[in-house]
């Protein structure tokens, strides 16, 4: 590369308001872009057409001009009767696509009859236990014309099951189910903290999962490769993009040692990007993670398939970027957050609802967040041009920088021997905890403005209405559980349970016999209590 | 409270929330301002929670709450202290909690209530203010 002078463009000129000027990645931004900095980029290397290898400029060819994104805004809460409800609510005002919030209960893998529930019930997300609450959570709803995503971790096997037969009972075949299980353990483990089981027996679930969509649940995605936990955890742009990748080239490697073809399951392996407060720095975060994800798909793990190198990714505004003061501001934040994602190309967004600092989404508070999309979709004219900010010397520059900061980390998690090597020597979990108290630091320094909250406040008591769980719904959910282990055929669900337990003990796929597990009632409780018997659980290092 | 000796401190995350961002980067300030922290991590039970402060004997136990069961979860805490004697440790509860719950919490006898947007500097002055030995 060319020695850049950077007299003209680095330097603070006089009367600039700060010394420097860094995004939430700490990179120092110049005062100028200029043609220099980014004069080796090479148009079809670096950049392709959009829908092309490297996949720079979008995952399509035509993107929001063929078709815009899926407005998928995440919902659940109270029992399945509540969230049926509230997703009706949502698919007559528009949106096209179901996400499903579960609770904790739900999500840990514990029964609503269990202790540890005790005040979780439904606060969260949707209280699910079995069969039966799915059958009430989709009532009404076609699962063979409406894409569903599930954030789902540790039962994420489970979860499946109960959505396939679900929809078989609906009268549809798995291979007509189209959706996404989270399904991404690892990041569990750097940050956000659901997991069961130790790593080694999660991947041996999330490769079964691979393996059986692969072959029955063809237009599934099996994984939802996750940075947005990542960054709510307190990382920055590009540490969310780095530690998002690494995970996912550790996914395609376990498969890969499973023995499955690159080019049969890559495809149906996405991501989940979360959207930060910096609009440049987060499209060209998108735009490098496809490059990057291409180039490694391509080089590192030999695909062969264009659609095995194009990463589909979801957005979701940041939740940590809300405020609790004055939280009608956190409407532009979003707006903002929302086009940022559409800038950079995403294929599905959810935007956050300005209230959820306090609480759950009110009804109220979900629908202006839902228009917020409809107004960046059909009026603000982003949508009309595929790519607009290509060829700004600015965003191509930071791209760049962000490919070349994400790939000296992949260098540093290559020396720990890998994804699970570095998760326990607390690499990522220390990472995370400095950004974040650095970003806390900086805050209160009043290095970086936050308004109405460290900057032009003026303490005005709250007075958003907030949406409230009943505490009776955790009570009906424990009644409604005992109900249907009454009811249900204990003999035959024993003799089930058992036999998932064998599988477990062994190398067979999993799923066919979790399917049948569900089939009889079992409870995502019971089955992961079987598992936990054989995978045993996970500590972490409580580091800070 | 004896001159010269650190303030100790427990930074607690009560039930299934794993939402410890909050936590680390206070545990880390309170350590900073020179108190003694120990974090114990999250999924803590009730009874964890009890059985820790009786081994640890903390000044101050902060419970970091984000899900909605401070409801369910604190009064037990505060119940369980008491049936083991243990009533000059401030306990303070903080993270999302709606302003209507403040009295039911406060009867309990937990303080705090910080919420989302506090400045470290506030937490730090109402431990050092609200210490009950």
């Amino acid at each position: 590369m060319t020695e850049i002078d950077e007299s003209k463009t680095l330097k603070p000129t006089k009367g600039e308001r700060k010394e420097k000027f860094r995004n939430l990645s700490n990179i120092e931004i110049k005062r100028l872009y200029m043609p220099e900095h980014i004069q080796d980029l090479n148009y079809v290397m670096d950049l392709g057409e959009p829908g092309q290898y490297p996949f720079t400029r979008g995952a399509y060819k035509n993107m929001y001009r063929g078709r815009l994104w899926t407005m998928r805004q995440f919902a659940g809460f109270g029992n399945a009767e509540q969230t049926n409800q509230r997703y009706k609510f949502l698919l007559e005002h528009g949106q096209t696509g179901l996400s499903v919030a579960f609770s904790l209960h739900t999500i840990y893998g514990i029964e609503a009859v269990d202790e540890k529930a005790l005040g979780e019930i439904g606060k969260e997300g949707v209280s699910i236990d079995t069969l039966k609450d799915m059958e009430t959570l989709f009532d009404g709803i076609d699962l063979s014309k409406i894409s569903t995503s599930m954030t789902i971790n540790g039962p994420a096997s489970i979860l499946l099951a109960l959505y396939i037969v679900t929809a078989e009972r609906q009268g549809h075949t798995p291979d007509q189910l189209r959706g996404t299980i989270q399904n991404d353990i690892l990041k569990e483990y750097i940050a956000q903290k659901s997991w069961i089981f130790p790593p080694e027996p999660s991947m041996r679930l999330i490769v079964d999962t691979i393996e059986y969509c692969t072959k029955y649940v063809p237009q599934w995605y099996t994984i939802s490769i996750s940075g947005y936990h990542i960054r709510e955890a307190g990382s920055t742009a590009v540490q969310e993009l780095a530690f998002t990748l690494a995970d996912g080239f550790a996914y395609v490697e376990a498969a890969m040692e499973r023995g499955l073809d690159v080019d049969d399951f890559a495809p149906r392996l996405s991501f989940f990007f979360n959207s930060h407060n910096n609009l440049f720095e987060e499209v060209a975060k998108y735009r490098a993670a496809r490059r990057i994800w291409a180039r490694h798909m391509k080089n590192k793990y030999g695909a062969k398939k264009a659609e095995s190198m194009r990463l589909r990714f979801h957005t979701q505004t940041a939740g940590v970027s809300l405020t609790a003061q004055e939280p009608e501001n956190n409407i532009v934040r979003v707006t903002l957050q929302g086009l940022a994602a559409v800038l950079g190309g995403t294929q599905s967004l959810h935007t956050n609802s300005f209230d959820e600092a306090l609480c759950l989404p009110t009804e109220k508070a979900a629908k202006i967040a839902l228009r917020t999309q409809q107004i960046i979709a059909h009026e603000s004219g982003v949508a009309d041009t595929v790519d607009p900010l290509a060829g700004s010397y600015y965003v191509e520059w930071l791209t760049n920088k962000m490919e070349e900061e994400a790939e000296a980390y992949f260098q540093r998690i290559e020396e720990f021997g890998g994804v699970i090597p570095a998760i326990k020597a607390n690499f990522f979990q220390k990472e995370i905890a400095n950004a974040s108290y650095k970003y806390q630091k900086e805050i209160e320094s009043k290095e970086r403005i936050i308004v109405g909250v460290n900057d032009f406040s003026q303490r005005e008591p709250c007075s958003t209405p907030l949406l409230k769980i009943d505490e009776e719904i955790g009570k009906q959910q424990v009644k409604s559980l005992e109900k249907i282990k009454q009811e249900r055929n204990n003999e035959m669900l024993k003799e089930k349970l058992e036999k998932l337990k064998k599988a477990a003990e062994g190398t067979e796929n999993l799923m066919p016999f979790i399917i049948d597990a569900v089939r009889e009632y079992a409870s995502i409780g019971e089955i992961i209590n079987t598992l936990k018997d054989v995978f045993g659980t996970y500590q972490e290092d409580s580091i800070y | 409270m004896p001159e010269g000796r650190k303030i100790k401190v427990l930074v607690c995350k009560p039930g299934l929330d794993g939402h410890d961002r909050g936590a680390k980067v206070l545990a880390r300030a309170l350590r900073d301002a020179g108190m003694e922290v120990i974090y114990t991590g999250i999924h803590n039970t009730p009874e964890d929670i009890v059985n820790t402060v009786i081994q640890e004997d903390p000044d101050v136990v902060m419970l970091s709450m984000l899900s909605g069961a401070h409801n369910a979860l604190c009064p037990v805490i505060m119940e369980k202290l008491k049936e083991n004697g243990i009533n000059d440790v401030l306990v303070a509860v903080g993270g999302i909690i709606p302003d209507e719950d403040k009295p039911f919490l406060e009867k309990h006898g937990l303080k705090g209530f910080h919420g989302p947007g506090t400045e470290l500097k506030t937490i730090i002055e109402f431990v050092k203010n609200n210490l009950k030995r």
